[in-house]
């Protein structure tokens, strides 16, 4: 490429300076350019230093983060030094920017139109008339429903989804040449993501503009992105093309990366070992489970979650329950460890009908069916040590004291991989998958058949969150306790489960060996979620985008409501 | 919304209900015996039972307290214990006094706070917001009659610019009235203003902290208009709470700075009541400023429903 | 040991499987900032330090007993008016309107207006917590109850309830702690509650519910500790509160009776004295004022230095 780079990073220093504290680097001199019309990705874990490179093309970084040397020069002019008031028009005109989370970054007091057109408007670039006018246009193309009078409402009046793409209307306004999307789809659920990806990608085509794309999701990144900046500690690790990063990475740290990529989901990918631990009584099983909050007078609950809810959980086995948010798998497992009684239906453990609220459980049966959560900062008590944390359910289940808990305290630390000196630590001083280790290990503390997984890898990084799969995995093989595993993440589920529930608006819609339930015949729904799952290889999301497009509707007109 | 704010006045009636309750328990049932107090240790059992039944003290409290929120309802306040006159005459002038000086000092430390707070919260770590916000938790942590006597040390003693009470004989002008109202007025408005500028800054440091200011200065929106329209537009509701809230606090302020000042309101009355242990007048006065303070504290609570825009535009 | 240092050992730790040799998992958040007090912090501390030590030793310090006339100056010449004396080398700050040290006065004073605080808050705390957290976790009828009740001594101005307690049952020292710590206790119900309620949803009280562990380790182990930092520092705060309250009362002479010295009675005392200028009177009235204001900026300025560092969320619910 001969044309001049829209948007370029030259040695780019940036820096933490905690008060009376010396400076931490966040970035540490990265450099790389952006050429009109390419789509460049940041990718990288939490504590990349990705997003604060991404806002450094807008002369911006967070509070208390400062930049510390090199430049961000956007068209031809450093926005690092740049005065402010040229650096706020250049903001206007050439560089918009997209975040994670529309909820938040909408202002709930003033009307969404008036939200996208005002920075063209002030800057004088469109007549208030023009930029109405645009924004409509944007809106249709952005497919939204009822372009004429969606900007006519309030953020809290639209959808999660549509205020999405509502932002990244009030991004393209101005016909900007350089769009920041930083991780645009994460925090939307995978069918829905699909169809905003569609529309940012149609977008940038239109428009014809450079984009940096923030994420940590390579499947994302392979649909969008013409060139990969992979990053670890605010370091560049490598870049290159999509292609080649994608299918030939040469850096150590990417292969890693993409060696913790889930492959999409499909069938035969499952262990099947269930077979030999087999036997005729389920450890665990859900018969006919409604459930939900709130009493209504004549006992009924009045916010019904689950409907009609029946699957079993062989010994052994691991029973993965996927499904998109508010589905109630969740609430599921919550039922399964009776910390919300059922309303009707009976949940069995080996056989025995457990009581729906776990005060009415004994105390060995509490035992024998355990809970990890997906937030390992929240689960666990931040005033307690780790070998308190782990401690606790020996005394309490096994009536362990004094050398022999704390021997069998340091046995559980060696089994989830985590030194021993962690045991006079509290959470605090624990990283997050440390933290979800800690979790895991008192689950395994109290002995028990059954652990439900909620969630448990939702909030880690990919290779973090495959070495806890491993770990898992291997326990598994090694103890043999079944798992019911919870996750919104197919890829995950599908790779390590051997059985599979699908749920949809509080019913069960498919059950069965993942391998009968990945394949055909499928369920129109299981179907729906599998397409949408994107996979990690160039072009998948313009062949799949018609197919899973005709998925969704048919669905939506079908009887699922 | 409209649903929510009537079940809030709804709310607030019960409350000035439950106060008057409480007054009454706590100042007829649970002592014991008015009568006693009113004559002393050495009344004589008759003169004692003929007391009582005069004041109707021998029938069941809840006759009493139906007899005394009957009289309260239609504006028969009673008669005060001590000398025996009319209450509503005692509280007649009085209550305007009160009224004139917390309608002055609104007038005077809304604006200023709002304008400071307002002014500390777009500068933040500037110098004036350094010295906004440590003189103001200076102020909030002193009792009010500490910054009564150095004023009326500086400004009275030493400068001898003003006087150092505030009797009003009641046929001062309105400027006269002010020039002898100087000191008490300085000190509540230095004293509710301090509040109110702490408020009003956290207040609009908080709507100013929030993603949707970054993402209007990412936009490009000069720093004007995201004050004026995207962070004040969102921290209204927050302010008049604040405000509202304040006003409610004046309700204690002008019972230490009237009596430091003798000025002749309600509270300088109120308190001297308590010092004579005049059970009517206490209870007279303390429904009308507990009244008063529900009636507040309501307003700040219906001002944030309806300043919330989710409320005001259901989906 | 700094928090960075030991995240770094926490990451260097984990590289037991062979896999994990570099590219760890990169730490959560910034290193959390320790506890510094800034400079008005440390003279804070050492203001309250100070008058901790006056409140308990203030007596035996004192030049004079609080209630003791000063008649004679140190040649043994009788004053004409012993009252309102200017500070010399026998009274180092004057004497009162019946001619007492008030040197002594303040040193006397600063025990019962302390202590008389300090106990009410006590009190406050006692009742608040106690039932503020039996509120949180018990729900339903109890905390409706509980709350409502709050709701109701909420809706009095704190003086007011105080006038009118006094109205009915005259003035005493006991009855001053019972008042201001019964009033405070609806404040601190309140916080209690939130915290309570905070807490017993979150994850960590769920997996011992779950766990099947008893209501009362629940409380003892999961909450208490959690909430005691920050009813720690909202304890300064509602001292400060206190003794505003009872100064209030003091001054507006329906508090603490004389004889005994307290602070705020003597600034209403002494007020007459204002007018004989600053040596000639009014310090008498100022240097009880002075006192108190010093006692209560000083925690003030140190719960603001903690909770600077601690973060916003509970400073937010204390406003």
């Amino acid at each position: 490429m001969s044309e001049q780079p829209i948007f370029q990073c030259k040695d780019l220093k940036i820096e933490a300076r905690p008060i009376g504290k010396d400076p931490i680097p966040i970035v540490k001199g990265v450099t790389f350019d952006i050429y009109p019309g390419q789509v460049v990705a940041l990718i990288g874990e939490s504590g990349s230093g990705k997003t604060t490179i991404s806002l450094s093309s807008l002369g911006y970084t967070k509070p208390g983060l400062y930049f510390s040397g090199g430049q961000a020069v956007l068209l031809g002019k450093d926005m690092v030094t740049l005065p402010p008031e040229q650096q706020r028009q250049q903001r206007g005109e050439h560089v918009a920017y997209l975040a994670q989370s529309a909820a938040a970054t909408f202002n709930p007091a003033l009307k969404i139109n008036e939200q996208v057109t005002e920075s063209a408007v002030l800057t004088g670039s469109l007549t208030q008339a023009e930029a109405d006018k645009r924004a409509r246009e944007l809106y249709e193309a952005l497919e939204l429903p009822d372009p004429d009078r969606i900007g006519g409402r309030y953020p809290h009046q639209v959808s999660g989804g549509q205020l999405q793409r509502l932002m990244a209307a009030m991004a393209l306004v101005e016909k900007p040449s350089l769009l920041v999307l930083d991780e645009p789809t994460t925090a939307l659920d995978v069918t829905t993501q699909i169809e905003v990806l569609k529309a940012f990608k149609k977008v940038i085509e239109e428009e014809d503009s450079a984009a940096i794309y923030v994420t940590h999701d390579l499947a994302v990144v392979a649909q969008i992105a013409d060139h990969i900046v992979v990053l670890y500690g605010g370091e560049i690790m490598e870049q290159g093309p999509t292609d080649q990063i994608v299918s030939n990475p040469t850096h150590a740290y990417t292969k890693r990366l993409m060696a913790a990529v889930r492959p999409p989901p499909a069938a035969g990918q499952g262990e099947g070992t269930g077979g030999e631990h087999r036997r005729d009584v389920p450890a665990l099983e859900v018969k006919n489970v409604d459930a939900g909050y709130g009493r209504k007078a004549d006992g009924s609950v009045a916010i019904r979650i689950l409907k009609d809810v029946s699957l079993s959980v062989e010994r052994g086995h691991v029973v993965g329950i996927i499904g998109e948010s508010g589905c109630g798998k969740s609430t599921l497992a919550r039922v399964m460890a009776g910390i919300l009684p059922a309303a009707s239906g009976d949940v069995v453990l080996d056989g025995q009908t457990l009581k729906p609220d776990l005060r009415n459980r004994s105390r060995d049966e509490l035992r024998r069916v355990q809970f990890v959560f997906q937030m390992a900062d929240t689960a666990l008590n931040p005033r307690q040590t780790i070998g308190d944390i782990i401690g606790r359910p020996l005394t309490f289940y096994h009536g362990l004291t004094g050398r022999k808990r704390r021997e069998r305290v340091l046995e559980i630390l060696r089994l989830v991989e985590l030194p021993l000196e962690f045991e006079g630590r509290v959470p605090a001083e624990l990283s997050g998958g440390q933290k979800q280790r800690v979790g895991l290990a008192r689950a395994l503390a109290a002995d028990p058949e059954v652990i439900i997984c909620d969630e448990v890898t939702s909030a880690l990084d990919t290779i973090v969150a495959a070495n806890i799969i491993k770990l898992l995995r291997r326990l598994r093989d090694q103890l043999g306790v079944s798992y019911v595993f919870i996750s919104h993440d197919l890829s995950t589920v599908a790779s390590f489960a051997d059985e599979l529930a699908v749920l949809y608006n509080g019913r069960l819609v498919d059950f069965g060996p993942v391998d009968e339930v990945l394949s055909p015949p499928w369920h129109q729904y299981t179907e729906l979620l599998v397409k949408s799952v994107p996979e990690m290889r160039v072009g998948w999301l313009d062949e799949i985008a018609e197919e899973q497009q005709k998925l969704a509707t048919n669905f939506k007109a079908g009887e699922y409501a | 919304m409209w649903q929510l704010v009537i079940r809030r006045i709804g709310i607030g009636i019960v409350l000035i209900w439950v106060v008057s309750v409480l007054i009454f328990a706590l100042t007829q049932v649970l002592p014991g015996d008015a009568a006693q107090i009113r004559l002393g240790q050495q009344a004589t059992p008759e003169s004692l039972a003929a007391l009582r039944k005069e004041m109707g003290l021998d029938r069941p409290a809840i006759v009493q307290y139906f007899d005394w929120v009957g009289r309260l309802a239609t504006g028969d306040l009673g008669i005060s214990a001590a000398g025996g006159a009319t209450i509503q005459s005692l509280i007649g002038n009085r209550i305007n006094n009160t009224l004139f000086m917390t309608v002055v000092v609104s007038v005077i430390s809304i604006p200023i706070s709002v304008l400071l707070g307002l002014l500390a919260a777009m500068y933040p770590g500037r110098l004036l917001d350094r010295i906004v916000t440590s003189a103001t938790l200076g102020l909030i942590a002193v009792p009010d009659f500490f910054v009564a006597i150095l004023l009326i040390l500086f400004l009275a003693v030493q400068l001898n610019l003003v006087p150092a009470v505030s009797y009003l004989s009641g046929s001062e002008g309105f400027w006269k009235s002010l020039q002898v109202l100087t000191l008490p007025i300085a000190t509540l408005v230095i004293v509710i203003s301090a509040q109110m500028i702490r408020m009003t800054r956290a207040g609009v440091l908080n709507v100013m902290s929030s993603p949707y200011i970054e993402m209007a200065i990412l936009k490009g929106i000069p720093r004007r208009r995201i004050i004026l329209r995207h962070a004040l537009f969102n921290a209204i509701g927050p302010i008049v709470n604040v405000i509202a809230l304040n006003l409610a606090y004046l309700v204690s302020g002008v019972v230490v700075v009237e009596t430091i000042f003798s000025y002749p309101g309600l509270a300088k009355l109120m308190v001297d009541g308590v010092q004579t242990r005049d059970i009517p007048l206490v209870q007279a006065c303390g429904m009308i400023f507990c009244s008063t303070y529900v009636i507040l504290i309501l307003i700040a609570d219906i001002a944030s429903i309806v300043s919330n825009p989710r409320l005001r535009h259901p989906k | 040991m700094t928090d960075t240092q030991m995240s770094t050992t926490a990451q260097a730790a984990t590289n037991t499987d062979d896999e994990k040799t570099i590219y760890d998992e990169l730490p959560d958040a910034p290193p959390r900032a320790g506890l510094r007090l800034s400079w008005t912090g440390k003279i804070s501390v050492l203001i309250v330090a100070v008058w901790i030590v006056i409140a308990f030793a203030g007596p035996y310090i004192a030049p004079f007993n609080e209630a003791e006339f000063i008649e004679e100056d140190l040649q043994g010449d009788f004053y004409d008016d012993p009252s309102f004396l200017s500070p010399n080398a026998q009274v180092y700050l004057g004497t009162d309107y019946l001619g007492r040290d008030v040197l002594s006065r303040v040193l006397w004073g600063a025990r019962t207006t302390i202590g008389i605080s300090f106990v009410a808050t006590l009190l406050a705390y006692f009742v608040g917590i106690t039932l503020g957290i039996a509120a949180a976790v018990a729900g339903g009828w109890t905390d409706t109850i509980l709350s409502r009740l709050d709701d109701a001594i909420l809706s009095f101005p704190n003086i007011m309830l105080g006038l009118i307690i006094i109205a009915a049952f005259g003035s005493s020292i006991p009855l001053l702690i019972v008042l201001a710590g019964l009033v405070y206790a609806a404040s601190v119900y309140r916080i209690a509650r939130a915290l309570g309620q905070d807490i017993m949803v979150s994850d960590f009280v769920e997996a011992a519910r779950a766990r099947g562990e008893g209501l009362w380790w629940i409380i003892t182990r999961e909450v208490l500790p959690n909430a005691a930092m920050p009813l720690a520092t909202d304890f300064g705060l509602r001292l400060v509160f206190v003794i505003l309250f009872i100064s209030s009362l003091s001054f507006l002479g329906l508090g603490v009776q004389p004889p005994i010295s307290d602070w705020g009675s003597m600034v209403r005392e002494n007020l007459q004295g204002l007018g004989n200028g600053f040596w000639g009177g009014a310090i008498a009235s100022l240097a009880p004022a002075f006192a108190i204001a010093s006692l209560t900026i000083a925690i003030n300025l140190i719960v603001d230095d903690i909770t600077a560092h601690a973060g916003g969320s509970l400073a937010k619910k204390m406003v």
